[in-house]
């Protein structure tokens, strides 16, 4: 099947900052969360993605098609929602439906009325009476309500409570019923992205750390407890990352390189996310 | 149908749906040519990834449980008797190992567990 995101060799240097190499590939009907923790380039690569700012380098696929030279018809596939609103605080919710039919050819009325209606967002009333969890739920309506079939978002869920976020990944789920839909999902929010992630990329410090299948990601690694003797034992490779305390050491390490009958933990993605970046320092 | 995922249970979740709707099969409940839940249904509902559901799909009709055909879906499989005595031959297998190591590990002689064997015999008739 084609992918919906390829990303190859991506770069763009800011002062103080750079994004290296960036290679990311979604393929369509999946989920990808994109972790990492604040200032790690998250967003540079989602505003790279939606052409917003300008690369110094690599090249950036959405369904097949360079980003840069995509017409606007290309562009109506893909909904967008960022981690603040952006719509005038003055408008209704139906009024800012009625202005994006004007930017979108694709768009749906019908779409957009019933998506505010599942998600209990009231379109008469002004986007400034609206809670954090309703404007972000207009947004959604806005990003789904054109042919859209590939949905980035950008820290869509964080700010929100556990309800609101599970109404949410919900509807990301019904958005993914389609084969031919895929998501990319920047959070920092891990558990969110555990659940109904297909794939996780995982970025520090403007580098790709992993880019893998969320099942084998946890099925390869493992939580070590033990003592700093037991350690220096296993293989160089075996070690992601390690912790020592007073009370013995903690470590994540890869199953397959380990020998057998060591006892292991499961190792959580937050876990996977937190050793990574610590061996990165 | 119910279907229920652990996280507490270490087994990998794909895993978890292959060993329930094989039981679920074994038992009867769900009967040859049932249509099992689309795998992106499958995936909302538990709130699991899609890729996961898949897995447990591709694993199943490996095993011979189910058959897929593009576009249509999923069906439990026509019934292979023999496979299924193999599974649970080996799985009886497996466990008598266990007992057995778990009985020398704690002394027991032969003849007593023996002897535990056919009072749980007994008791289960």
């Amino acid at each position: 099947m084609q992918d919906a995101l390829r990303l190859k060799g991506v770069s763009k240097q800011y002062r103080g900052f750079a994004l290296k190499n960036v290679d990311i590939t979604l393929p369509s009907g999946c989920i990808m969360g994109f972790i990492g923790e604040n200032g790690a380039g998250k967003t540079t690569t989602i505003k790279l993605i939606l052409d917003m700012i300008q690369r110094d380098g690599g090249s950036i696929e959405i369904f097949g098609e360079e980003c840069s030279t995509m017409g606007r018809e290309a562009w109506e596939k893909i909904g967008v929602v960022l981690d603040d609103c952006g719509f005038s605080e003055e408008l209704t919710g139906f009024q800012v439906g009625s202005i994006m039919s004007g930017i979108y050819k694709s768009w749906s009325r019908e779409k957009f009325e019933s998506l505010l209606l599942s998600y209990h967002v009231d379109g008469k009333k002004k986007v400034k009476e609206y809670s954090r969890g309703m404007k972000m739920k207009l947004s959604l309506a806005v990003a789904l309500a054109h042919g859209t079939k590939l949905l980035v978002l950008d820290e869509a869920t964080s700010g929100l409570d556990p309800v609101a976020r599970e109404e949410l990944l919900e509807s990301f789920q019904d958005f993914i019923q389609d084969e031919g839909h895929s998501i990319f999902i920047s959070s920092h929010i891990i558990s969110d992205l555990e659940k109904i992630s297909d794939y996780i990329t995982f970025i520090h410090k403007g580098k790709i750390l992993f880019s893998e299948e969320k099942d084998v990601l946890l099925e390869t690694h493992g939580i070590f407890h033990g003592t700093k003797a037991e350690l220096a034992g296993f293989s160089e490779e075996a070690l992601v990352g390690t912790r020592e305390g007073a009370f013995g050491v903690e470590a994540l390490v890869r199953r397959d390189k380990m020998p057998a009958g060591v006892l292991l933990d499961r190792a959580g993605l937050e876990d996977i996310m937190l050793f990574y970046s610590r061996e990165e320092k | 149908m119910n279907l229920f995922i652990s996280n507490a249970n270490g087994e990998p979740i794909y895993q978890q749906i292959v060993t329930q709707f094989k039981a679920k099969i074994i038992a009867g409940e769900l009967k040859e040519g049932d249509a099992l839940p689309s795998m992106r249904l499958l995936a909302k509902e538990l709130r699991i990834s899609v890729i996961t559901t898949k897995r447990a799909y591709e694993e199943l009709e490996r095993e011979g449980f189910i058959v897929s055909y593009t576009g249509k879906g999923s069906f439990v499989a026509a019934p292979n008797r023999e496979f299924l005595k193999e599974q649970k031959l080996k799985e009886t297998e497996e466990y008598l190992e266990k007992a057995v190591a778990a009985a020398r590990s704690g002394g027991l002689s032969q003849a007593e567990l023996l002897e535990m064997l056919r009072l749980l015999l007994e008791e289960s008739v």
